[in-house]
């Protein structure tokens, strides 16, 4: 809480870095909601205007000439110390936006892809783009009620994951859930890096 | 939000209307800032507490001196003010030629993952929430 002070004479303390996590995973799985359980504050929107045509928004009919989309993202932050901030990013809707996407992806420590199980295919997209793109990330599988149990490997074997990539239960809506799985993401993420440090030397 | 029908749709055009454009007035139809890149996650923070008497500023760039009081990223500047990321970016560009706000941009994008021991200090970070 060393913010407000009124003079901050230039040069003083380094501003602090900025590090950021996304979460993906298809329409209402609770990525909102997660971003909500685990930062400091209630999640905040922004939005980016994209004017242009033709930088992988997929479908505009029905828009004319020269048009404007309007793609939302929710995040929210956890300031981990003087000179740590982390944000947290929800992905725009899968599918379009990929633009948008690869914005927020570079650079990211890792992702978490929330899966709902009575509808796995809705994060296949997700999947997709952070195995193409090898950014680190872990699948949660959200516990909505009513959905059937399945066992951990059952998703895996369906999602087709690597052995590698930890599937983990959560319920977004709970902080201490959420923050398990961040840091399942993070151990993750640390033991990929150094898989390819070492792969790198050889 | 989820309705296809065409209050929905109706709601959804309303809503937009006005953020779209009014960021045009805001920046004066500018498009890129003067200066700087402004990632979403770029951190800011005023270097003076005062800019009333700063000429050519306009209410926003007055706005954003004072909630980067406390260091923000400029994806919570936009969400503060409630306009688009590339108008807040052409607005920083402005404040960032006149050193009116400092800027520390996050870590090399293109360096891959970052050290040890950010994870470590992110992990033990989460661990004590
Ligand atoms: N039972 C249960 N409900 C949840 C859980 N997580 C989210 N929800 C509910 O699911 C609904 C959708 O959650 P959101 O967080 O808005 O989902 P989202 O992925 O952000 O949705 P979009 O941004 O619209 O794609 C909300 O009503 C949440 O309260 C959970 O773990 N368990
Ligand atoms: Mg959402």
């Amino acid at each position: 809480m060393d913010y407000g002070r009124s003079e901050r004479p230039t040069g003083a303390a380094p501003l602090p870095t900025a590090i950021k996590v996304l979460i993906a995973g298809g329409f209402g799985v609770g990525k909102t909601t997660m971003v909500g359980a685990v930062s400091e504050t209630r999640p905040l929107r922004t939005e980016e205007v994209l004017t242009e045509t033709g930088i992988g928004i997929d479908d505009l009919s029905g828009i004319e000439e020269k048009s404007t989309t309007t793609v939302a993202m929710d995040f929210g932050r956890i300031t981990i110390s003087d000179d740590l901030v982390l944000y947290l990013f929800g992905t725009p809707g899968q599918d379009r936006f990929w633009f948008v996407w690869d914005e927020l992806a570079l650079g990211a420590l890792g992702a978490v892809v929330l899966a709902d199980t009575r509808r796995l295919a809705d994060c296949f997209p997700s999947i997709d783009y952070f195995e193409g793109r090898g950014t680190p990330f872990v699948v949660a599988v959200n516990c909505f009620e009513g959905a059937r149990q399945f066992r951990l490997d059952e998703v895996q074997a369906a999602l087709d994951l690597d052995p590698g990539v930890p599937v983990v239960l959560c319920d977004a809506r709970k902080r201490e859930s959420a923050k398990e799985v961040l840091i399942t993401l993070l151990e993750h993420a640390m033991k990929l890096r150094e898989a390819r440090r070492r792969a790198a030397e050889d | 939000m989820t309705g296809r029908g065409d209050s929905a749709e109706q709601e959804w055009v309303d809503d937009h209307a006005g953020p779209v454009v009014r960021p045009y007035a805001v920046t004066g139809g500018r498009a890129r800032p003067v200066t700087g890149t402004f990632d979403l996650i770029s951190l800011v923070t005023s270097t003076r507490t005062d800019v009333g008497s700063e000429s050519g500023l306009g209410p926003e760039h007055v706005a954003i001196v004072g909630l980067c009081q406390r260091i923000l990223s400029v994806a919570e500047i936009a969400a503060h003010l409630d306009l688009p990321v590339g108008t807040v970016r052409v607005l920083l560009g402005d404040l960032a030629a006149r050193s009116l706000v400092q800027v520390r941009e996050p870590r090399a994008t293109t360096a891959g993952l970052p050290d040890e021991h950010v994870f470590e200090a992110v992990i033990n970070g989460l661990r004590a929430l």
